[in-house]
């Protein structure tokens, strides 16, 4: 069955430690595929899919092109490639040009999801030091989906929630460790 | 923020309209790539309502020539990838080299940038005077670039970094020409290179050969289309060759894939018998 809701969580520089507390308070019962959108340098970098695998009790994998997402599965935006949303829910991936620098871009990545998943988004940004996510974040809020941005005073990097919140009202500003508790929240509501 | 207004069912009304008047076929192009490169057109060319963009799509011939120039994707570099063109020096050249002719094909090569890489590979193992290299894409803008060899030149640090990763021993510089910000790649090369147009959704086989690489085109097509662009390289390939595909792209949902064999860790399939 087609999950009808899509957690998304997007971060750069300074957001890893967060993400990986986050989905470890998320608990092996989060009933939601999750897209996590990591600016991430190397081409290579296996250790980082290894990395959440030891620390979440999510399953977490790499993104495969056309591939279903299933709930309580954590997928990885494979370096060099943006990830959109394909309208029966399978995941694309796209070598186009870079957006703010970055590929894949949390911007990219959250605008289609809200498109495909509309009210049943949820986005949260985190710590980073550039401007991708906050346009896609205003986008999810249009197309009906919560959003949640880490406050920025928390936040290693805080630049990117900066940008965010100077761009659009999200719904909710948080400290990174309340935000896994309005998401568990979110997830569980029908 | 403005919602975009080219959602699933205009884009299905665009794609209708362009078949029936143009002939080119986007339907089963993924529709999430797709759709964001066409809103991307349309903000870009500030269209102010749907309607007169599907208007201009449907009447001006050259302007649908422009939204084939700018939806499909260019992005491409020479020698990406390095270590996959170190499996091409290592494993793969060392094959075509007991051809007397050798035949590639790069399908979907944009710019042309890993054609150019391709060449030199086959010019320092010895190769390139008895190989003809053919390079094709949908979009006849990117052709003629690629036909010129012509690239900027501050891409080349990247590629001469790409050059020595791949295993190249040389002076990556040798091979062109640098003009201000451009460097013209040497004729010995472009000389074994044929460009042409070439559509993989409705365009026939041309040829047989030895090698065809086709990276990161698979990703934007849907499943059936990635089968059948994958039956016209199985097709155009002959016995015993090489078909090589993008990072993230495979043959395991192919109907052909037990008849290929993976060559090492690259993605790198050998045809191992022709189909029954």
């Amino acid at each position: 069955m087609k999950p009808d809701k899509l957690l998304l969580i997007g971060g750069s520089a300074g957001s890893l430690q967060v993400m990986l507390s986050l989905l470890t308070e998320l608990g092996s019962d989060f009933p939601v595929p999750v897209l996590v959108v990591l600016h991430r340098n190397s081409a290579f970098d296996s250790a980082l899919e290894e990395l959440f695998f030891t620390r979440t009790a999510l399953v977490t994998k790499e993104v495969e092109e056309k591939e279903v997402p299933s709930a309580g599965t954590v997928y990885l935006c494979p370096a060099d490639y943006h990830v959109l949303v394909e309208l029966d829910h399978s995941f694309s991936l796209d070598y186009s040009e870079r957006v703010h620098f970055s590929r894949p871009s949390i911007d990219v990545a959250f605008r289609s999801a809200a498109d495909i998943y509309g009210s049943g988004t949820i986005a949260v940004l985190l710590s980073g030091g550039n401007a991708d996510g906050a346009e896609g974040l205003a986008y999810v809020k249009e197309r009906g989906g919560v959003t949640i941005v880490q406050d920025p005073m928390t936040a290693e990097v805080p630049y990117m929630p900066q940008q965010a919140i100077t761009r659009m009202q999200p719904d909710h500003v948080l400290p990174a460790e309340a935000i896994s508790v309005v998401i568990r929240g979110l997830a569980a509501y029908k | 923020m403005e919602f975009n207004p080219i959602q699933y069912e205009e884009l299905e009304l665009l794609l209708t309209d362009i078949y029936k008047r143009y002939g080119y076929d986007f339907s089963e192009y993924s529709k999430a790539s797709l759709q964001r490169r066409v809103y991307r057109l349309f903000t870009l060319d500030k269209f102010p309502s749907f309607a007169e963009f599907r208007y201009r799509l449907q009447t001006d011939a050259l302007y649908f020539r422009r939204f084939v120039e700018e939806i499909t994707v260019n992005v491409t570099e020479m020698l990406r990838d390095p270590s996959f063109y170190r499996a091409l020096r290592t494993t793969i050249l060392p094959v075509l080299a007991t051809y007397p002719f050798i035949r590639i094909w790069h399908a979907g090569c944009a710019t042309g940038e890993e054609v150019y890489s391709m060449a030199i590979l086959l010019k320092e193992a010895g190769l390139l005077h008895k190989s003809l290299l053919y390079g094709t894409d949908i979009n006849p803008l990117v052709i003629e670039k690629a036909r010129k060899g012509i690239f900027p030149v501050s891409q080349m640090q990247k590629y001469s970094e790409n050059y020595i990763q791949s295993g190249g021993l040389k002076d990556f510089s040798a091979y062109y020409t640098a003009n201000y910000h451009l460097a013209k790649f040497d004729n010995s090369l472009t000389g074994r290179m044929i460009f042409s147009t070439h559509n993989l959704v409705s365009d026939y086989s041309f040829n047989e050969f030895q090698l065809i690489l086709c990276r990161n085109v698979l990703i934007y097509f849907e499943r059936d289309l990635q089968s059948k662009v994958i039956q016209l390289f199985d097709n155009s390939l002959e016995n015993f060759g090489f078909l090589a595909l993008g990072s993230k792209e495979s043959l395991r949902f192919s109907p052909i894939a037990g008849r290929y064999k993976q060559v090492g860790k690259e993605k790198i399939w050998r045809k191992t018998h022709e189909a029954g």
